[in-house]
């Protein structure tokens, strides 16, 4: 398979913080590639090394072929988004787009195939500075100038943090299509249940990558099962259910409280019953398949030590 | 309008213009002392001007309201002394120790200095900071970070705490056990209103408003939104409130 990014062993420290440990993986040609993790895992620490914006200590990677002392190279094959707004606030929509794309020495009619689907939602607002701009065009705005001098390899960082879910949900399908011309995206999110958008991930945690692989997989390797509960009354529930013997982990899931077990060990109706001795009512137990988010917490546990 | 005493936050046709813009377009709710109040909307809809409002930062156009038992027309100052405000973002000084910026914040609160030596050794040994207690703030887990700023914002003891966001781009383990805080903040008497982008977490509140273009959409309890908008999680009914069309047209 053809490999637009291999990172082999980058640190980066800050003073006595290590930002990235020793991280090494490859995303291959035309992936859709999630890091998952929350602030402070090194994810845009990352992102600016791969894009040359700052150096690692130690390491090295290859962005479509290229070694990343190869600055100038690699800047004009990569699409950067940063997670802070980094466009001319003083510069209209239009202004901001076509200053990118002279930048790399093109034009945006050039190039418009790529960004018109994206373009079109703010052409209405194209003499508006960019500062004056919603969060959901302005992202649109920056995303449309990471794209105007057709990267093969496409950064974003955290774009759809702080952003409420229904216009996540948005912006994700619209990676999905851009996908679908062949571009190689590499996004970083800390929200878990968008990892299921990627073909694959990294969970990244503390400069440290706990695992990669497609969600699925990731999600199918889970060692222990999983047992969502609920009753009539969560607030009693949280404290009974630590009388639960066996149990490895309790966390709150939306309406269900969550419990791994080891597979061995697990019954369900010992739970119940348990929980029909304290007078629960309207009990639901059952075991379902971990998703992401069970995974990270499993995976944060264990890579304390 | 009266105060009934069973509300701690009570909004009658609550309205705020920008020039030919309405950010908040006539909203009226309850919340009840004690209550963990989720307070959802999309971006743009209109929650953080309610919410700058609420704490007497911002005065409406017009309309009613009664904060902590006072007016928000009349008596915005006293408000701002009986509520805790955390903003996700800024909430503690990075380049103060953990015991500067308690101290800084028990002062802004206007705590006697006597009071405030005691309350900052109560805060230290509850939280278990003692070893943090000369850290820089910068220097110190984000878990712990958030747990300090939510404490200091009820340093004073208000009746009620806004949080604004406060689990933004936590890990997943930090932000449940944030959530164990707000509860216990709520056990004892402290009204909490939150705002988040993480529907599993509107599930941990007593009730739940969601604003949609500047109003209240929907109001209940998680259990009843979900049966009113025939939904099997909260994320599908906050999916069917803010793109209603989207749903319905698929267009």
């Amino acid at each position: 398979m053809n490999e637009r990014v291999i990172a082999t062993n980058i640190t980066k420290s800050f003073r006595s913080t290590k930002a990235l440990d020793d991280v090494s993986f490859s995303v291959n040609e035309g992936e859709l590639f999630g890091f998952i993790g929350p602030d402070g895992a090194g994810k845009s620490t990352l992102f600016r090394i791969l894009t040359t914006v700052m150096n690692a200590d130690s390491g090295d990677a290859l962005v479509d072929g290229f070694h990343l002392k190869d600055e100038i190279a690699i800047r004009s094959r990569v699409g950067y988004m940063p997670g802070k707004f980094s466009l001319y606030p003083d510069l209209s929509v239009q202004e901001n787009l076509e200053f990118f794309a002279k930048v790399f020495g093109t034009t945006v009619q050039e190039n418009y195939s790529i960004i018109k689907e994206i373009y079109v939602q703010l052409e209405p607002f194209k003499d508006r500075r960019a500062g004056k701009l919603s969060g959901g065009m302005k992202q649109k705005l920056a995303l449309c100038c990471a794209l105007i001098h057709k990267p093969r390899v496409l950064f974003l960082d955290e774009p759809t943090t702080g952003v409420d879910p229904v216009s996540r949900r948005e912006f994700w399908e619209m990676l999905g299509r851009l996908k679908q011309s062949g571009l190689t995206i590499l996004v970083s999110t800390p929200y878990m249940d968008e990892a299921s958008r990627c073909d694959r991930v990294a969970l990244i945690q503390k400069g440290k990558i706990l695992d990669i692989d497609p969600p699925g997989v990731i999600t199918k390797k889970f060692p222990l099962h999983v047992i969502a509960v609920k009753s009539d009354n969560m607030q009693k529930l949280r404290k009974d259910i630590l009388k639960v013997e066996d149990a490895e982990s309790v966390y709150g899931f939306g309406e269900f409280l969550h419990i791994t077990m080891k597979k061995e060990n697990s019954s369900t109706e010992k739970i119940e019953s348990l929980l029909k001795q304290q007078g629960h009512q309207h009990i639901e137990v059952k075991i379902i398949e971990a998703g992401i988010e069970d995974c990270f917490m499993h995976l944060m546990e264990h890579n304390k030590n | 309008m009266k105060l009934t005493g069973e509300n701690i936050i009570e909004v009658e046709n609550l309205v705020k213009r920008f020039g030919s813009f309405t950010a908040v377009d006539n909203i009226s709710f309850q919340v009840r002392k004690g209550e963990v109040f989720g307070f959802l909307g999309a971006n743009g809809a209109g929650k953080t001007t309610a919410i700058k409002m609420l704490i007497g930062l911002w005065s409406p156009t017009s309309g009613k309201a009664n904060v902590a038992g006072f007016n928000l027309f009349t008596e915005a100052e006293q408000i701002r002394k009986n509520i805790g405000y955390m903003a996700q973002r800024f909430s503690l000084y990075e380049d103060l120790t953990v015991i500067e910026n308690i101290q800084f914040y028990g002062g802004i609160y206007g705590l006697r200095k006597n009071i405030l030596k005691e309350r900052a050794e109560e805060l230290i040994s509850e939280l278990g900071m003692e070893s943090f207690r000369k850290e820089l703030i910068k220097n110190i887990p984000l878990g712990w970070k958030q747990k300090l700023a939510l404490s200091v914002a009820m340093i004073h003891k208000p009746k009620i705490v806004f949080l604004d966001e406060p689990t933004s781009g936590v890990d997943p383990i930090t932000r449940r056990q944030f959530w164990d805080l707000i509860y216990n903040a709520a056990e004892k008497g402290t009204t909490v209103f939150v705002t988040t982008h993480y529907m599993d977490e509107s599930e941990y509140c007593d009730r739940v408003s969601i604003m949609v273009d500047g109003r209240i959409e929907a109001l209940d309890t998680p259990v009843q939104l979900k049966k009113q908008f025939n939904a099997e999680s909260m994320d599908e009914v906050f999916l069917k409130l803010a793109r209603p069309t989207e749903v319905s047209s698929k267009q």
